[in-house]
């Protein structure tokens, strides 16, 4: 999961510090693998150098962990294209999604259109091993199936969040 | 009906169920020969979608085009001789006629248009092999399995050579190797005969077999089309 992305998702709700913006990621989409300080500030230094994020203020005695954090208006065209563009199909991107799902609600873009994007993305891949499947062998049929089921397991938990938008919104939001 | 309209259209239908409105501002468009997916959760709309287009149940607001004609005037008399002649349908359960054997199940759409015993069942027993069932002819719907009675409900949806088969939820009953052989073929053979297939699903895995796929959420629809990945 792209930790540059959610830290400009989260630097929409207003200007933060390093340490601030690690805490924050790290009760949100964190639960397992908190950041190291180290990440957090690398990360930052870059999004400075591309002009994602700008030094929103600097308190006395230096230092990156001094420094708070603003996201520019091309961090914002960042964060919209990154969420309007679906990941590639692949097993396991559950976290990713989850992630985009909720910066969307946080930042109060329709997460519903995550959800059809990323549908559309997965159903069209299953498409194509569908149509590589009819005409394979039984080698292939096996590949196929294995790669569609868990493209179907991602599809079930796309289904099951747009149901559940409204109530995670409730606790995202509160 | 002009080269660009589409084969089946329906706009901004709404119909309510006593209080309860199951669809909302649905819309869909069908192009002749193609095989599209409804999907979406279960109560969502997707089948009264289904039996809107297919002029079984009557919206209470919006338009249903087939072949530039307006379905929603039609009388009861032209919808039933239109989803006879032109329709042909595929449920979860086959709902063959228990009492005739499979050869007569796909044969009846065929004599009910007026076609003799004798040539009604050669056709049938054509559309059976093309199924892989043939063998299945002189068997009554009960002497089947749940797969291999799937197989004749979808020969006897193309028997009588429909423009547009409807199949809600067609392998729901099925395990997935059952499930798939059924899609296969009824996707196979629609295409051969030029049927479109209108798909009503909640499996993404049946939804696969389509080429391209509409998604109703609350009685509400939208298409939608993949755009590229990123990395």
């Amino acid at each position: 999961m792209s930790i540059a992305k959610t830290f400009l998702g989260l630097l929409e709700g207003g200007p933060r510090h390093g340490y601030d913006l690690k805490r924050a990621y790290d009760e949100r989409f964190g639960h397992d693998r908190p950041l190291a300080y180290g990440q957090v500030y690398a990360t930052l230094s870059r999004l400075l150098r591309h002009g994602l994020v700008e030094v929103d203020g600097v308190e006395p005695g230096g230092g990156p962990e001094r420094k708070r954090y603003a996201i520019t208006d091309a961090g914002v065209a960042d964060v919209d294209l990154w969420l309007a563009q679906p990941e590639r199909p692949e097993p396991y991107l559950q976290s990713t999604l989850y992630a985009k799902v909720v910066l969307a609600l946080l930042t109060d873009r329709p997460a519903s259109e995550v959800l059809d994007v990323q549908r559309a993305a997965h159903l069209e891949l299953m498409r194509q091993l569908t149509r590589r499947k009819a005409g394979g062998d039984l080698a292939d049929q096996l590949v196929c199936d294995h790669a569609l089921f868990h493209l179907e397991a991602d599809l079930r938990w796309l289904e099951l969040t747009a149901a559940r938008l409204d109530q995670l919104r409730g606790e995202v939001v509160a | 009906m002009s080269a660009a309209e589409p084969l089946l259209a329906a706009h901004e239908l709404h119909k309510a169920f006593g209080p309860t409105p199951a669809l909302d501002g649905a819309s869909i468009e069908v192009a002749a020969g193609e095989v599209v997916a409804v999907m979406g959760p279960s109560g969502s709309g997707k089948s009264t979608l289904l039996h809107c287009l297919a002029g079984v149940v009557r919206p209470d607001a919006g338009s249903v085009r087939y072949r530039g004609r307006e379905l929603t005037g039609c009388s009861d008399g032209e919808l039933s001789a239109l989803r006879r002649g032109e329709f042909g349908f595929v449920f979860q359960f086959g709902q063959l006629v228990p009492e005739l054997s499979c050869v007569e199940n796909v044969a009846l759409p065929l004599r009910l248009d007026g076609l003799g015993r004798r040539e009604a069942e050669r056709r049938a027993r054509a559309w059976l092999e093309r199924l892989e069932v043939a063998e299945l002819a002189g068997k009554t719907p009960g002497q089947v399995s749940g797969g291999e009675g799937q197989r004749v409900a979808v020969a006897r949806a193309l028997a009588a050579e429909p423009r547009v088969v409807f199949a809600d939820e067609p392998t729901g009953a099925l395990d997935s190797l059952n499930g798939e052989q059924v899609m296969r073929l009824l996707r196979e053979a629609a295409q051969e005969s030029g049927a479109a297939v209108v798909l009503v699903t909640h499996e993404p895995r049946v939804a696969a077999w389509s080429d391209r796929e509409v998604v109703v959420r609350d009685g509400r629809t939208r298409a939608t089309a993949a755009a590229g990945a990123s990395a």
